[in-house]
């Protein structure tokens, strides 16, 4: 099939870039749609034309490093995926594709739709971890019973990978629901109770610092979620912080 | 971070929203019953009135707390409106926001802005009338006035059609808001969905029920 692909270009962080049209022809439906890129960039290439500089590594949905806002979504149009499972079988002959970075302050591009996500470190080193003395003589983590239903929820948040789509469909380039995956994985489990109150005022204090507006509960972090982090990790993050905000200390 | 910071924060702030959100329903509910004896009893509607407009607890107590609801839900609203919109510099050339949400929950600061004009308009209606009235003009109060001087301000069929938008955008800011509250204040557990189904029932029957009694009293006053 024929497409017209609109795609950001920016030369780096300091260029103002701006949208720019490329024709490209007889793509295969079977191809995934970084390979669809990487065609284009072939071609580019052979003009002796600068490539399209995308992010991506696994190419498989489980590292979280291709981005890539398409058509007014993150990771395109289909549910439950990254752009590296999105296939071109979605798009139609004589489609035009929009192909933008993830925007948000917190989100500075690097060049063209590389974007910057170490925001997403930052809050993680804050806070997202469990202090374990791992001397050798460390507990297996089995020993320590943990409810069938409470590890199954903590398992869930903690298959967020980190992509960023949820600040990237946010209309307020907010971070809560990543934040809260981060939070709940360890708040569900006994492990993560110690240092419970210190990590959610201090993971949920990066998040602001960094630049991430706020939630308002649109729900359209939810549904664009490659791996379907539910909203109830936002509440149980809000709750966190709100007990442990009013905690009484001693 | 220290305990008093829980406003500092993000979701602190979102909090400070429910919270006067929630007052503000149970405020609506309150208005909606005054509202609706004046279609069944003129006598019932006029006592409630007086003694609305006259004890002192809900004068000098409650009024006062109310305006500060709403001017907070306000100001603290477009305060995060803002800051989101500071979140994100520059604009996606294309957003299917459809795709992933409603409009309603995306405009809440656009449905906020009519409900606002509305409510001043409801201000200069009958609250600065009212003022006039008992403290400036120091009328001498008839506890008969009320219902109809209420007539008198719906024969105008203006102010019926700013009603039903006002109140049709207020239906749709409940619809995400209702919900959205008991989220932000971390209620999201097994009585969730019962919540959210009372919120839809509310959000409809609250403003309908203005709508409703707006009519009611434009056709009473043509007869």
């Amino acid at each position: 099939m024929n497409l017209t692909l609109k795609i950001w270009r920016q030369k780096n962080a300091n260029d103002k870039g701006s949208m720019v049209d490329y024709q490209i022809s007889d793509v295969s439906p079977d191809m995934s749609f970084l390979e669809m890129l990487d065609v284009l960039n072939e071609d580019l290439i052979t003009k002796d034309e600068e490539p399209v500089a995308f992010d991506h590594d696994c190419r498989e949905g489980i590292c979280g490093m291709c981005s890539l806002h398409i058509n007014g979504e993150p990771h395109g149009p289909d549910k439950g995926i990254t752009t590296c499972q999105l296939h071109m079988r979605s798009f139609k002959n004589g489609d035009t594709i929009y192909i933008e970075p993830f925007r948000a302050k917190a989100f500075p591009i690097i060049k063209d739709l590389i974007v910057d996500r170490s925001a997403f470190e930052r809050i993680q080193q804050s806070g997202g971890y469990v202090s374990v003395n791992t001397s050798g003589n460390t507990q297996d983590a089995n020993a320590i019973p943990v409810p069938k239903e409470d590890a199954d929820m903590a398992f869930d948040a903690a298959t967020c990978i980190g992509c960023g789509a949820c600040v990237a469909a946010c209309k307020n380039s907010s971070a809560m629901l990543f934040t809260s995956a981060k939070v709940s994985q360890f708040a569900l489990l006994p492990q993560g109770k110690v240092e419970a109150k210190k990590r959610v005022q201090d993971m949920v204090a990066q998040m602001d610092a960094e630049g991430f507006g706020n939630c308002s509960n649109t729900g359209a972090c939810e549904a664009e979620c490659p791996k379907g982090i539910s909203l109830e990790n936002i509440a149980r993050l809000n709750r966190e912080l709100i007990k442990a905000k009013t905690a009484v200390k001693h | 971070m220290s305990k008093s910071g829980l406003f500092k924060s993000s979701i602190g702030r979102k909090l400070a929203m429910a919270l006067s959100a929630l007052f503000l329903m149970i405020f609506l509910l309150q208005h909606l019953f005054i509202n609706l004896t004046a279609v069944f009893s003129e006598d019932a509607f006029n006592e409630l009135s007086h003694f609305m407009g006259t004890n002192p607890l809900v004068q000098f107590v409650a009024q006062p707390i109310l305006i500060f609801a709403v001017v907070f839900h306000f100001v603290m609203g477009m305060y995060l409106e803002m800051k989101n919109r500071a979140a994100r510099p520059i604009a996606y050339k294309k957003v299917n926001g459809a795709a992933n949400s409603t409009w309603m929950s995306r405009n809440m600061a656009i449905s906020g802005l009519v409900i606002l004009a509305f409510l001043v308009l409801h201000f200069i209606d009958f609250w600065v009338p009212e003022i006039n009235h008992k403290y400036i003009a120091m009328a001498p109060e008839d506890p008969t006035r009320y219902y109809g001087e209420l007539l008198h301000k719906f024969s105008n069929p203006a102010r019926v059609v700013a009603y039903i938008v006002a109140f049709g955008l207020l239906a749709l800011h409940l619809l995400h808001g209702f919900g959205s509250a008991f989220q932000s204040m971390g209620q999201n557990n097994k009585y969730i969905d019962g919540l959210k189904k009372f919120g839809v029932f509310y959000s409809i029957v609250v403003p309908l029920g203005f709508i409703l009694i707006a009519i009611a009293l434009y056709v009473t006053g043509l007869k």
